[in-house]
């Protein structure tokens, strides 16, 4: 039987998806069912002095109302579950209703309960409350200067921690270092904008005190933990279930109030609720991404050696603490600060800030497209400075290949990688030196042509459990699988991983199947479901291939294992002596006498003939905890042209060459590179979540927040270098997150190459027309 | 106070009890469980809710489903026909047109709009055309090119 492994074969998950035959939240119906809505603040911040509910509770169809003051004795706050050490992490509560003061414009006030959504709608508009309203602070920086609004009495400038990380000695670095460059950059508040906006469908059996929620989640078994404890229900009667997810991009991975509310509504109404979010709602309250202030400097020697990278960083993380928002700007950021170089001395500082706006928390890359993209920012700022081409000075001090695996100062260890053989291939298709001659003969043709190289890395595939214990994430970072093999020999894998669009059914299935030897048809991925999925972390950093599809591996093996044992029993042979090939055990030289995989599924789910001491059936799982996080890595190239007297940028090509080790299914893979390069396209020259300074999100709604469209695009150029990953069983690395995390440096880099001329080295992004139109104006003097 | 529509539904007149103000898609998708017609904004931008009216490809959260009263109805779950696949639902599969698949059955009825009036359309028009269908995972690369796929498919059978 041919290898799946490396075969990009067509989706399982397609053929529901294409005919509009799957199910996702909103899709659930229930007899009985209610709708919930919720009332939320117009104001930023703001005590709260009365809330009045009486006529929505009277109100034709209304079948609850519940308020701050309700629930604030019955259900635990909202919990922040990365407890990052070494800081002076402070986390206010977080009530899931706000009942003395809110803090951000769309913080939950009160909760309707309607027969019709309309019904909850209508009611809505019937509750009465009093604002006194505070002033607003939206910008990490400014939050935390004196006479800034301060949101929680118990944080003082409204600084949440504070977080240092270091290694070698950058002061000294840096008071030797013959070259220094320096630069505010402002990384922008992004939207993350999964097409399917959060949604909840909650049931509780009053018979036998059962909770089942469908929710929009990207980890179902860390929503039934933080559900348990918030409702103060034991965790084994809750069940989560995460049907189809229209995407998440790291906002379906937060607990929110809201889905746990409708927990509540259903045990105490006695109906099952449903809540929707629409997109107004879910720019208002779901998780927003990035949103840091960075004052980053890099010193290194005339000839191109970088000997020092130091940062001080206020990271915005909004209203409240949100899940994972702690470890976001800190482990899975300032760890990374070396990027794809050798760095011996650095220094970081990042303050967690809290600001009257949505809570921030991942968003595809969370943390390391913030780490890549002031590094690579800075080496095209010192290669400029040092008169050298900013790929010799990426050459020069990129990791080599012979180090690997290769300890950088902030104390981590990249498990593999072959950088230069990453940028001389992308080099090599666009075809650098020649591109260099072009842009002359272009420049005195009157058109700026720029060309933006970055070689990034990342850490993903998170990652031994150990590690996430030390440094305060709490939670495991293993991932689990059942295998279970049916008499007929087809097999059902119980992940407890769960993927919303990666395509994971498809390519673990292609694990199991080349295992067995089997059809793929054979195999059926179950996931998503904690009733009958082993303990999983989730889908995030990239992780779901590289962790969960190895336990998956080491399941399969196991049961190979037994069935090996089985055959020689059967086969009165020894062990040693059997082979596996074609789909079968059998006796070395006798291949005519073998047992194939269902021959012994059979065999030993009947249990007639079991070698002695063996229990039947065929059945194994596994929990797989990694020794390492991997790296994938890659070097990616843009090349645009910028308008100067409109300052519109066109980007003419896009170069990708990654390095995610061996692709299971590479049509895949080139799916999530396409998809990730094209986010970092939108944060690079669209995006931008705007609040006003009285808090108000004015980029609210789809209307006004830019994420990309087809016809802003060109066709992406895919490429790959291969390099195994030692930390798993599979050797593959994680690719969810690599595109968004290398592209939006690549386009800023380009542009301010092709800018250069005016003396431009670096413009803060979305580098929108008038953004960059400002820029030139001010290089030549003019008004700004 | 709800009203009686009836509605031509992939080829089945349906008739339902609709307030004034209910918009179609939520009709779609509430009252005839029609639930392959998605809603992913308030603001009439993602196309997401795409069907055709009348065989134009309109997005359903704009159309108050009074105002469909008497008119023809095509979501996704009518393209399929006799059991097999619309050629664009094939293309889709084949060429990785998809993702987490929340934004694929506006997508598919738009493609098909824009193929029944223009058989061969340049990547641009394509690009054009789908504009008011957003795509989060995609990068839109794999769609453009299923579209592409699909009108091929569409015109060989048309020879045929």
């Amino acid at each position: 039987m041919a290898t799946l492994f490396g075969s990009g074969i067509k989706r399982r998950e397609d053929p529901r998806l294409i005919t509009g035959t799957g199910l996702f939240t909103d899709d659930v119906k229930l007899p009985g069912l209610t709708y919930a809505v919720f009332l939320r603040s117009p104001y930023a911040h703001a005590k709260i002095t009365k809330i009045d509910v009486s006529a929505a509770k009277s109100a034709p169809c209304v079948v609850a109302v519940f308020t701050g003051a309700d629930v604030k004795d019955k259900l635990i706050p909202v919990p922040c579950a990365w407890n990052i050490p070494g800081s002076d992490l402070k986390i206010p509560a977080h009530p899931l209703l706000a009942y003395d003061k809110v803090r951000y414009a769309g913080d939950g006030v009160a909760l309707v309960i309607g027969e019709t959504r309309a019904a909850a709608r209508d009611a809505i508009d019937l509750i009465d409350v009093d604002y006194e309203p505070l002033k607003a602070v939206v910008d990490p920086e400014k939050a935390t200067q004196a006479g800034a609004p301060l949101l929680h009495d118990e944080v003082a400038n409204n600084i949440a921690f504070t977080w240092v990380v270091s290694g070698g000695d950058a002061e000294a670095a840096f008071r030797d270092a013959p070259v220094t460059v320096s630069q505010r950059i402002v990384q922008q508040r992004l939207l993350p904008t999964a097409m399917e906006c959060r949604a909840a469908v909650a049931s509780y059996n009053q018979g036998t005190g059962q909770l089942t929620l469908w929710s929009t989640s990207q980890n179902p078994h860390i929503h039934r933990f933080l559900c348990s404890v918030m409702l103060q229900m034991p965790e084994h009667k809750v069940r989560v279930i995460s049907p189809d997810v229209g995407g998440g991009f790291g906002g379906k991975i937060a607990v929110y109030a809201d889905e746990v509310l409708a927990c509540y509504a259903a045990k105490m109404t006695g109906r099952p609720v449903k809540w929707t979010e629409d997109r107004s709602e879910n720019y208002k309250v779901t998780t927003h991404g990035r949103d840091h202030v960075q004052y980053v400097e890099m010193c290194g020697t005339k000839d191109g050696t970088i000997t020092g990278l130091r940062t001080r960083v206020y990271a915005g993380l909004g209203a409240y603490a949100s899940t994972a928002a702690p470890g976001v700007p800190t482990i899975l950021h300032g760890l990374m600060y070396s990027g794809a170089y050798m760095i011996p001395n650095i220094h970081g500082t990042v303050y967690g800030v809290y600001t009257t706006t949505a809570p921030v928390d991942a968003y595809r890359g969370a943390g390391r497209p913030e780490a890549t993209y002031l590094i690579e920012r800075l080496v095209d700022l010192f290669s400029r400075e040092i008169g050298l081409d900013v790929v010799d000075v990426r050459r020069k001090n990129l990791i080599p290949k012979a180090k690997m695996p290769y300890t950088v100062a902030t104390g981590i260890t990249y498990d593999s990688g072959d950088y230069h053989t990453a940028l001389d291939k992308a080099l090599g298709i666009v075809n650098y030196k020649q591109f260099r001659q072009d842009q002359v003969k272009a420049r005195q043709h009157g058109k700026f042509l720029g060309i933006g190289v970055v070689s990034y890395t990342e850490i993903c595939g998170l990652g031994p459990s150990q590690v996430a214990g030390a440094v305060g994430f709490g939670g495991g970072l293993y991932e689990s699988a059942i295998v279970r093999v049916y008499p007929t020999g087809v097999v059902r894998v119980y992940s407890g991983t769960r993927p919303h669009g990666q395509g994971l059914e498809t390519t673990f299935a292609q694990i199991v199947a080349d295992e067995f030897g089997i059809p793929i048809e054979n195999v059926e991925i179950v996931a998503g479901d904690t009733e009958s999925t082993p303990q999983g972390w989730g889908t995030y950093g990239s992780r779901s291939t590289a962790v969960g599809g190895s336990a998956i591996k080491l399941a399969a093996l196991k049961v190979k294992e037994k069935a090996k044992k089985l055959a020689a029993h059967l086969l009165e042979a020894n062990e040693a002596d059997l082979e596996w090939k074609d789909g079968k055990f059998s006796v070395k030289g006798s291949p005519q006498q073998g047992k194939s995989f269902a021959d012994l599924a059979l065999m030993a789910n009947v249990g007639w003939n079991m070698p002695a001491g063996m229990e039947p059936a065929l059945e194994a799982s596994s929990f797989f905890d990694p020794t390492n996080f991997v790296f994938p890595f890659g070097t990616h190239i843009s090349i645009v042209e910028v308008e100067p007297d409109t300052g519109e940028v066109r980007l003419l090509r896009y170069v990708a060459v990654d390095d995610c080790g061996p692709h299971i299914n590479p049509m895949i893979v080139e799916g999530q590179i396409h998809g990730g390069i094209v986010q970092g396209i939108g944060e690079a020259l669209y995006e931008r979540a705007v609040y006003s300074d009285d808090g108000q999100l004015v980029t609210g709604t789809l209307m006004d927040y830019a994420i990309p469209r087809a016809s802003q695009l060109p066709q992406i150029e895919s490429h790959y270098t291969y390099t195994p990953s030692p930390v798993n069983p599979l050797g593959v690395k994680g690719i969810g997150e690599a595109g968004t995390i290398g592209s939006a440096a690549c386009i800023v880099s380009a542009v301010c190459d092709a800018l250069a001329s005016f003396g431009i080295k670096h413009i803060d992004k979305p580098l929108t027309p008038s953004r960059v139109w400002a820029a030139i104006q001010q290089a030549k003097g003019g008004v700004r | 106070m709800k009203r009686p529509i009836t509605l031509s539904v992939n080829g089945t007149s349906r008739t339902v009890d609709v307030e004034p103000r209910a918009l179609l898609a939520h009709v779609l998708r509430d009252d005839l469980n029609l639930t392959g017609t998605h809603i992913g904004c308030d603001t009439s931008q993602c196309g997401a809710c795409t069907v055709h009216l009348d065989g134009r490809a309109v997005k359903s959260c704009t159309v108050l489903a009074v105002q469909a009263e008497g008119m023809a109805i095509r979501t996704i779950e009518g393209m399929a026909s006799n059991g097999n696949h619309h050629a664009l639902q094939t293309a889709f599969w084949e060429k990785h047109g998809l993702q987490c698949g929340f934004c694929t059955p506006g997508v598919i009825m738009t493609a098909a709009d824009l193929l029944a009036s223009n058989p061969s359309p340049s990547e641009a028009e394509i690009r054009h055309a789908i504009e008011g269908n957003y795509c989060r995972c995609t990068g839109y690369q794999n769609i453009v090119a299923a579209i592409q796929s699909a009108a091929t498919a569409l015109r060989s059978a048309a020879r045929a």
